[in-house]
């Protein structure tokens, strides 16, 4: 972990150097190791705080839509789910491609603090990969070791695979193997479950919700100039809810809106600080169309539709539905 | 503030026998922005558009709302008297009381409240309204005609004989259609090809005719008045401008293997052929199924004998675009295929034929040169049996529940030529009710029986089953009520027709509806038979649904009347609900430019004021609205509600949607 951050800083490096990038966006060094955030760095004086630990987590990609506008290239970095987030923004005119070095970098899976501190370990001071699928976990208390899966990110237990799309570089110095899992397994626990068990899964996690706007604020495909939830005229726009109803329709709503451009990157539900598993909403909804109009993921490609703003001959007839196995 | 009258329409007692019209127009006065409300028997009448013009200007009425039938029926009626008494025809609604609540309502107290909630809704989205205008766009004189069958080429001809100029696109290498494969025509027993010919002749020679022969319809854009469409010639390897029709080719062709379509697959013909003697355009076609050139390389016999030089086997298909101010969908029918019907073994017994296939084993052009013979081992049947509605009126969902209209006659068309020509054959026909409407039908029907001689047996067959050679008809006679076995040597079965499959993808493209059983759907059952829903899209033929040659032919030409009243016209007006964009919104996400089916939406780079005397260019979605066709797919696709509709607004629809949920 240690060198590959190395050769990244000094790619950051090179870039400013030469003027090639205007400006390099990364993470950047947080009060905690635990909490490095998005930052651009636009001088090689300011990449000491340049960091890529197991804690960066974060999808880079939607800073590009405001780092895209101005003079000059901006370099970024993105590990290979980032990189389908940067894909879709491209194809919706969102990110200016020409004015993008995307750099694909790699990542072993990202870990969740939280986790850590759910395990009693507080004040993390460093992490280190072990042989075995362990991790040691240094704080200021002393030191543990766990398993790696125990601690990661939910979006990294379901990886997307270990392919960067549409990079113009990449950075590798440790290749990891991909280890497929089934991604809907939990939307079918879900789908298992009775109307009214359903219901209440969902009522118990949305009811949570504190409506602090972060999980659309970091969404890459929650991208709009303006906002419906912003937009008094809309309608739907409210900052204080009547009833916890009312938190349901914004997550609702949300997940219709990224319908057929979520990549399923996860950051939802990683920022969440209620811990509400968001998620699940747009990956019930792309198994959904994959079930109607076959295997879809947004943001292989820069180009083409999403399933739900095309249409083919083989598209499911919305009666069938029922066969398509979406509704039992 | 709006000054809003509400008009409850009796309809005679349609309405005001389950809506008590009267309490309506009371209640409905307390309605905030309701200055006047009035019902009246017969709102579309005369004095009841003079009523609504009076107080219009009576009362200074800013929006109106009319309780009555579907805005289908009259919104244009009402709309036009409001525009007279100098108010904007948009601010007027018509909230539908009859179709969608006195009709289909028994009890008065239900149907008077949900007409009041009806109401209240178009006061809703009414309240709201702004003043709209029209617009104009232009018509591009010439019409597309899809299908080169009996109704395309009437339907040609009509328009071409007004003075513009029509495209036949036919998939085939050749116009004609199924008529071509007829041998004769009920009720008059003419030659078919003898009354098709001269038609399919004078499309070839008309000036304003254009056959696209070999050739289908790819990609249709833009409206009524204004069609973009992308056609493909497939390749066909023989340059139409060279082939003479000689038909040297077709005598040297080494590959004779291909099954004859036009034949019914009855016989065989050369890879490279034209289809029948009277083809047009009579130029040959090379199935690459079946050439040996085309397939191994090696071969080019016909290359070598066409004098004109015409043959090219390099030929790829190719794209026309064209441009049309009416379409009109003729793409016929097909029988269905009866592969499921077990019980009358045709898969398992060469002597169980179609009709079709009957036709052409009686032509002169068919496979026996008009000698009937069947096709096991080519001796004259003296027993044929006809079995009726083999998957017509079929509820099992083996076949098609409804009537196909032209089997009963083609079948005493069938019995009769059989007798006349083959005096010595014995004719059975089973039916469940022999259905004759029409002028000289039902004589026709009843010449079958009563002067040659024909068995009709009422009764369905069981089972058709081979014994010894012969085929053993087993089934019941109804009105003897017992159950008999004929003996026959060639069964007849009287095939369902269905829509041709691909009026599927064409529907599609023309964004014209379809019913459940892939019959194109017409604007109105009744009075509006010919237009499909799709402005500029007009009907013609079994497409529509099952008809005969006459009723086709008629069909067609009123098809024509229509495409002419359109392409006479210079301007359309067009409507004024079309989309439009908050540039402030927008993201320039190409969303709805990519659910727009008439491709009205474009994306323009503007600059906007980010305050702070920055500016930012921003990529921002811009609607036509001459191509608009207002259908909304636009607004529910836009993430940000950046697009809306106007007449139709978000804002509109959620207020109407409000007052219905209203306690």
């Amino acid at each position: 972990m240690q060198d590959v951050e190395k050769i990244i800083k000094e790619r950051a490096a090179s870039l400013l150097k030469s003027g090639e990038a205007a400006r390099v966006v990364g993470w950047k060094k947080g009060e905690f190791y635990f909490d490095p955030s998005p930052a651009a760095f636009e001088s090689e004086e300011q990449l000491k705080d340049f960091v890529y630990n197991g804690f960066c987590g974060a999808n880079l990609s939607k800073y590009l839509i405001e780092a895209s506008k101005k003079p000059g290239k901006t370099a970024v970095f993105l590990k290979p789910c980032d990189t389908y987030s940067l894909n879709e923004l491209v194809k919706e005119h969102r990110v200016k491609r020409e004015n993008v070095i995307a750099i694909g970098i790699e990542c072993g899976g990202k870990l969740d603090v939280e986790k850590i501190k759910d395990k009693g370990v507080f004040a993390v001071t460093s992490v280190t990969e072990e042989d075995g699928g362990k991790v040691k976990v240094s704080s200021l208390y002393g030191e543990n070791e766990f398993d790696k899966k125990d601690v990661l990110l939910i979006k990294c237990f379901t990886c997307k695979g270990k392919t960067h799309v549409g990079v113009d570089e990449t950075i590798v110095v440790n290749p990891v193997e991909e280890a497929p899992e089934n991604r809907f397994a939990e939307v079918e626990r879900l789908e298992a479950m009775t109307e009214e068990e359903r219901f209440a899964f969902w009522k118990s996690e949305l009811s949570k919700c504190i409506r602090c706007n972060a999980c659309r604020n970091v969404c890459p495909a929650c991208s709009c100039v303006k906002c419906v939830f912003d937009n008094p005229q809309s309608g739907v726009a409210a900052k204080a809810n009547d009833d916890e109803f009312e938190e349901q329709l914004y997550h609702i709503i949300r997940a219709f809106h990224v319908a057929g451009r979520c990549t399923d990157c996860g950051e939802c539900s990683r920022v969440c600080p209620q811990r509400i598993p968001l998620h699940l909403l747009n990956r019930k909804f792309i198994k959904d169309m994959n079930a109607c109009y076959g295997e879809f993921q947004a943001g292989e490609s820069a180009e083409g539709r999403t399933p739900l703003t095309d249409y083919t001959e083989k598209d499911v007839e919305p009666n069938n539905i029922f066969s398509a196995g979406v509704k039992k | 503030m709006q000054r809003i009258g509400v008009f409850i329409c009796w309809c005679g007692s349609n309405i005001a026998a389950t809506v008590d019209v009267k309490k309506v127009a009371e209640v409905i006065k307390a309605e905030p922005n309701v200055v006047y409300s009035a019902d009246y028997q017969y709102m579309c009448s005369e004095n009841g558009q003079q009523l609504l013009k009076n107080a219009i200007k009576e009362h200074n009425l800013t929006g109106v709302v009319i309780g009555s039938c579907s805005p289908r029926m009259h919104e244009a009626t009402f709309r036009k008297a409001a525009a007279e008494a100098g108010l904007n025809p948009y601010m007027l609604e018509v909230a539908n009381i009859r179709e969608q609540c006195s009709w289909i309502h028994k009890d008065m107290e239900e149907a008077t409240e949900k007409a009041l909630i009806l109401i209240r809704t178009a006061i809703a989205k009414v309240r709201l309204n702004s003043p709209l205008t029209e617009g104009e766009s232009p018509v591009t004189k010439r019409a597309l005609v899809i299908g080169g069958g009996i109704a395309g080429i009437q339907a040609a001809l009509d328009i071409a004989e007004a003075g513009f100029e029509v495209d036949i696109v036919e998939k085939n290498a050749t116009i004609g259609g199924r008529m071509a494969q007829l041998d004769k025509t009920f009720p008059t027993l003419d030659c078919s090809a003898c009354i098709l010919t001269p038609k399919m002749v004078d499309c070839a020679q008309s000036d304003k005719i254009d056959i696209i022969s070999y050739s289908e319809v790819e990609e249709v854009k833009g409206f009524v008045g204004n069609f973009k469409v992308k056609i493909k010639k497939k390749a066909r390897y023989v340059d139409e401008k060279k082939c003479t029709g000689c038909k040297i080719c077709m005598s040297k062709c080494p590959s004779k293997k291909g099954l004859n379509e036009f034949n019914m697959n009855l016989n065989t013909r050369t890879a490279i052929y034209i289809p029948f003697a009277q083809a047009i355009p009579n130029v040959a076609v090379i199935d690459p199924e079946q050439c040996i050139k085309l397939k191994t390389g090696k071969c080019g016999i016909c290359q070598k004998f066409c004098e004109a030089g015409a043959i090219n086997y390099d030929m790829k298909d190719e794209f026309i675009d064209r441009e049309y101010g009416a379409i009109v969908v003729a793409t016929g029918y097909r029988p269905i295929n009866i592969d499921a019907f077990n019980e009358y073994g045709y898969s398992d017994n060469a002597d169980v034929i179609t009709s079709l296939e009957l036709e052409r084993l009686m032509n002169a052009a068919g496979p026996t040169d008009g000698v009937l013979l069947r096709p096991s081992d080519k001796t004259h049947p003296k027993v044929i049996t006809f079995i009726q509605c083999v998957g017509s009126r079929d509820v099992s969902g083996c076949g098609k529940p409804y009537c196909s209209k032209i089997c009963c006659m083609y079948t005493a068309k069938h019995a009769m030529l059989i007798r006349e020509k083959y005096p010595d054959t014995e004719v059975h026909v089973f039916y469940i009710d022999v259905r004759t409407p029409g002028k000289n039908y039902d004589e026709f029907y009843r010449r079958a029986v009563e002067q040659y001689g024909v068995d009709y047996i009422k009764g369905m067959v069981g089972k058709v089953f081979n014994e010894n050679g012969k085929l053993m008809v087993q089934g019941s006679d109804l009105i003897n009520g017992e159950q008999i076995v004929i003996p026959s040597d060639l069964v007849v079965l009287a095939t369902a027709i269905e829509p041709e499959p691909s009026v599927r993808k064409i529907a599609t493209l023309l964004t014209a509806s379809i019913d459940t059983n892939n019959f194109l759907n017409e604007s109105h059952p009744k009075l509006r038979p010919v237009e499909s829903p799709t402005a500029g899209v007009y009907l013609a033929g079994v497409c529509q649904g099952p008809k005969d040659i006459p009723e086709t032919v008629s069909q067609a030409s009123a098809c024509a009347a229509k495409v002419i009243g359109l392409l006479v016209k210079d301007k359309l007006k067009t409507n004024p609900c079309v989309a439009h964009v908050n540039e402030m919104m927008c993201n320039g996400c190409s969303q709805c430019a990519n659910v727009c089916a008439y491709g009205a939406i474009t994306y323009v780079d503007k600059e906007f004021r980010l305050g702070g005397g920055k500016t930012e260019v921003r990529r921002v979605s811009s609607v036509n609205p001459a191509v608009c066709q207002g259908c909304g797919a636009c607004t529910v696709t836009c993430p940000s509600g950046a697009m809306d509709l106007s007449g139709f607004s978000t804002k509109q629809i959620m207020s109407e949607v409000e007052a219905i949920c209203r306690k």
